[in-house]
């Protein structure tokens, strides 16, 4: 039984990780269809931004009310740096979807290697408060804090994203444009602040699950985005292009997968049956759990 | 009644329209082969280029990156009669040059069969691969296309890292063992018997290119990559010929592999990872999608670029900037990315593309008398 929860809760600790990077993927896809590949670095930007401030920003520290200090300094530099992306590189190739996802490629070689370049190829240690270093007793499975934090951070997240989509004006303008964006246009609201904004909150949520990741991981590379990109990119499909509800289903649906095969399986095998989960979801359901509708 | 209809006259191209006979006009179709012989005979110059490469020409070193220069064109070739000339956008192409790469190393040093064997074994393992795979990624189009097939590729680089069966030798990679090798391809002297395996898999390469291109086959793919829907308006199955033009790149890149394999002495997981299909990716738009000769160059310069680059971040002359600026220029792939960025926004047509583009530039300089 407690292996059973301990697996329960460590997998949805990686589906929170998961949902954080892949909501903001799936929202820029469903509005903008852009595919982005440099949303690694925006994780990347978040966790070193995070790292650093909690060194060398006043007032941010290692630990308790300093470490969120540090932690919100690394979203702002998250949402900034995915801002100007959007901006600079991606809103002059509109309507060009071949070309942005080239440039979003050459930006996350380009950015993984600038970040190499200024904080070295090796790991850092990354801070951890005292807090998330504890484990709590859950129906007798000892279950590191930090897979909790993760798993509250993605609920908050969540409950978030679906209240901002729903009840806010911009939610509403970036639920239609999803839906029918020459539609939108054609009424006269100007997209493509849409676009600047849905960047920046995928922009943040990465960089919080860069933070957050750092936390879980213990340490924080350059080459960290990448990995867990190609998983975010997985669940972006089952889930359905441009649904943030998707999403969330498929995270928890690939995190749990993984965690219990591996776990009970040959190490690595929990990885396959992701792949494998998605070429089934394709062949069946070409259009994902939620197709391409941002339910809110 | 048909009597009556008058056969038009062959419309007149107006003059303008052609242009005329340049100074390079009756060379230009010798061009490549005259390329192929300098390349056939560089090995016996002894010619030092300073600056370009370390050691003479035909120094072991040289010609080592020269070689796998020209397996990474042939690669950017294959993989361009995906991407430029079919519009497929595959991310996991990396995985039939490993299947290349690593079949023919477990084949050689686990089962220890003769080379021979082993390479015919392998290419028709990649192809059946890029078969299998691709008739099951083609039932999805466009960027869920892309997705399946980096999926595809991230199992190959799973299966490789996590070293199931003790195969792949994991994290290490899997040193070739040369005892069973015919002599001529082992050893430091030889390395000019391997670049002129190097050379022949890229004139392979884009001969067969070429080859299908102008077949009628390859009119139905660049149709395909213009607008399916009219190919399929015609009557013909578009996901068939699809998965030819996969099925056939995909094997040219696991001869790739088993050359580069030969070439580098072993495998290496990273030949696995989703960066190398992301630098052919780089290589095909560097140099012109859809070219003859654009994806071959663009290949050779990035390969050339990403080794010459890393001794040119440690030199002198970039040590002496400003740790701003001389420790990103020690980043081959910031250098590299960099230049992909801009060439996606100001030269959409690559290398290939560069002389029509400076055209009207040129024809404001004066002309020589």
């Amino acid at each position: 039984m407690g292996t059973i929860v301990l697996l329960t809760l460590t997998g949805l600790g990686l589906a929170a990780l998961y949902f954080l990077v892949a909501s903001g993927l799936a929202l820029v896809f469903g509005l903008a269809d852009v595919l982005n590949f440099a949303h690694g670095l925006f994780l990347g930007v978040g966790a070193y931004a995070t790292w650093w401030a909690a060194g060398n920003l006043p007032g941010a520290g290692p630990d308790g009310l300093g470490f969120v200090l540090a932690a919100a300094f690394g979203v702002v530099a998250g949402a900034v740096v995915a801002m100007l992306v959007e901006l600079v590189m991606i809103r002059p190739l509109y309507s060009r979807t071949i070309e942005q996802v080239l440039v979003t490629v050459g930006l996350s070689l380009a950015g993984v290697a600038l970040l190499q370049a200024t904080w070295g190829a090796d790991p850092r240690p990354f801070p951890r408060p005292e807090w998330t270093r504890g484990v709590t007793e859950i129906l007798g499975a000892k279950v590191p804090n930090s897979g909790l934090l993760l798993i509250l951070a993605a609920v908050v997240v969540l409950g978030g994203l679906l209240a901002f989509l729903r009840w806010t004006r911009y939610g509403l303008i970036i639920r239609a444009g999803v839906e029918n964006r020459e539609m939108v246009t054609a009424l006269g609201i100007d997209v493509r602040k849409a676009f600047t904004l849905v960047f920046a909150i995928g922009g943040a949520a990465a960089a919080l699950a860069g933070a957050l990741g750092g936390i879980y991981f213990g340490s924080v590379s350059p080459g960290q985005g990448g990995s867990l990109l190609i998983f975010a990119f997985i669940v972006v499909v089952i889930g359905g292009m441009g649904s943030v509800v998707g999403a969330a289903y498929a995270a928890v649906a690939v995190g749990l997968l993984q965690q219990f095969v591996n776990y009970y399986g040959t190490s690595g095998a929990g990885d396959i049956c992701v792949v494998a989960l998605l070429a089934v979801v394709l062949l069946l359901r070409p259009q994902g759990i939620a197709g391409k509708v941002a339910t809110a | 009644m048909t009597n009556s209809v008058v056969d038009a006259p062959p419309a007149k191209v107006p003059a303008e329209l052609t242009p005329p006979p340049g100074r390079w006009h009756r060379v230009r179709p010798w061009l490549p082969l005259v390329a192929l012989v300098v390349f056939a005979v560089l090995p016996y110059s002894t010619a030092h280029l300073p600056g370009f490469f370390e050691g003479p020409l035909n120094s072991p070193g040289t010609l080592q990156l020269l070689a796998i220069c020209l397996v990474f064109g042939g690669l950017a070739a294959g993989y361009d009669l995906l991407f430029g000339r079919t519009g497929m956008l595959s991310f996991g192409h990396a995985l039939y040059f490993a299947a290349g790469v690593y079949g023919v190393d477990i084949l050689v040093t686990r089962a220890g069969l003769p080379l021979w064997s082993a390479a015919l074994l392998t290419v028709t393992g990649g192809a059946t691969l890029a078969a299998l795979l691709g008739a099951v990624a083609l039932r999805t189009a466009g960027i869920a296309f892309a997705m399946v097939t980096l999926a595809f590729a991230q199992v190959g680089a799973i299966l490789v890292a996590r070293d199931f069966g003790g195969l792949t030798g994991g994290e290490e990679g899997l040193p070739l063992d040369v005892s069973g090798l015919p002599a001529a391809l082992v050893g430091v002297t030889n390395t000019v018997n391997l670049y002129w395996l190097a050379l022949a898999y890229l004139t392979l390469v884009v001969f067969v290119v070429h080859r299908v291109s102008g077949s009628p086959t390859g009119r139905v793919l660049a149709g395909l990559r213009d607008d399916e829907r009219r190919i399929g308006v015609l009557g013909l199955d578009p996901y068939r010929f699809k998965l030819v033009a996969f099925t056939l790149s995909g094997t040219l890149a696991a001869t790739g592999g088993v050359i580069y394999c030969l070439l580098v002495g072993g495998a290496s997981p990273h030949i696995t990872s989703s960066e190398l299909t992301l630098s052919l990716l780089v290589m095909v738009v560097l140099g012109g999608p859809g070219t003859r000769w654009g994806p071959v160059l663009g290949g050779m310069l990035y390969m050339y670029l990403d080794h010459r680059l890393t001794a040119f971040g440690s030199s002198s002359a970039v040590d002496a900037l400003p740790s701003v600026l001389s420790r990103p220029l020690s980043q081959p792939l910031f250098v590299l990315g960099t230049v992909f960025i801009l060439a996606v926004y100001f030269f959409p047509g690559g290398l290939a593309g560069l002389a029509d583009r400076l055209g009207p530039l040129r024809r404001l300089l004066p002309r020589r008398p």
